[in-house]
């Protein structure tokens, strides 16, 4: 499941919207290979498509992404809590050091 | 003078199987080192507000053995040990993480502080063995092939801020 290329497909169509034709020229890789990624990706719901004229123009989906970002971000929010204790423990340490030059 | 950090800490993950942390503090890096190795000072913050330690053990020498126990919020008590593998004073420390509630998904962290101009900056790289234990570490519930898009994340992230 760890496939290289559907992540490259998913790191250029966060740069914006693509038609296969433009992410066969983006990733230099043949049409056949990069629309089988593609069904995949529109499998698992991460990558919307529309009509326009003749052209399917592809899109990143973020919507699945945001319980990866929801954890990201109740991660860094307990890292933050943590980190903020440390910067009183770090205050005290810092008035210690220059109240008293041979504290130890 | 008062000193106020409006810094939080910033978490992405650079490949499938690591975490990274980093933080940036306003003192010293020997006494950023100096709160992360001593028993004392670990009690005061490791837990965050999430509980507190009632046991720090810290044997700070390459093969020595470090174990920290918080009692959570919920009253439950979790633990976490492991070896030193590197020391460099003021500087780096390599250590292995177990989680003792899953052992199996050890990972090795390496803390690294750089000063500039008397603040610190701190990175946590933690490396997992496997691409599922990181993503145990991260979240079990998260849905098939979710995980491909972890590299798109950060664009995401970028594009909601």
């Amino acid at each position: 499941m760890a496939e290289p290329r559907r992540r490259q497909i998913l790191d250029v169509l966060a740069e914006g919207e693509r038609s296969v034709t433009g992410l066969v020229e983006s990733l230099g890789l043949v049409q056949p290979l990069v629309s089988k990624h593609l069904r995949v990706l529109r499998e698992v719901g991460l990558v919307d498509v529309r009509d326009e004229g003749r052209q399917r123009m592809y899109r990143l989906n973020g919507r699945p992404l945001k319980p990866i970002y929801d954890w990201v971000k109740t991660y860094e929010h307990t890292w933050s809590r943590r980190f903020e204790r440390l910067d009183a423990v770090l205050n005290e340490l810092k008035e210690r050091e220059q109240g008293n030059g041979s504290d130890e | 003078m008062a000193v106020t950090s409006s810094n939080r800490a910033v978490v992405t993950l650079p490949t499938d199987t690591q975490i990274l942390i980093t933080r940036e503090f306003d003192a010293p890096k020997h006494l950023v080192y100096k709160a992360w190795t001593t028993p004392e000072l670990i009690k005061r913050w490791w837990s965050g507000d999430r509980g507190e330690v009632t046991s720090a053990e810290v044997d700070l020498r390459v093969g020595g053995r470090w174990r920290y126990v918080m009692t959570a919020n919920g009253g439950f008590e979790v633990a976490f040990h492991g070896e030193y593998l590197e020391i460099v004073p003021n500087d780096r420390i390599v250590l292995t993480e177990v989680f003792e509630g899953f052992p199996e998904a050890g990972a090795v962290d390496t803390l690294t502080l750089t000063e500039k101009d008397g603040r610190t900056t701190l990175a946590i790289l933690v490396q997992h063995e496997t691409k599922e234990h990181r993503d145990a570490h991260i979240n079990s519930g998260m849905e098939d092939g979710m995980q491909e898009a972890m590299a798109a994340l950060e664009h995401v992230a970028q594009s909601l801020r």
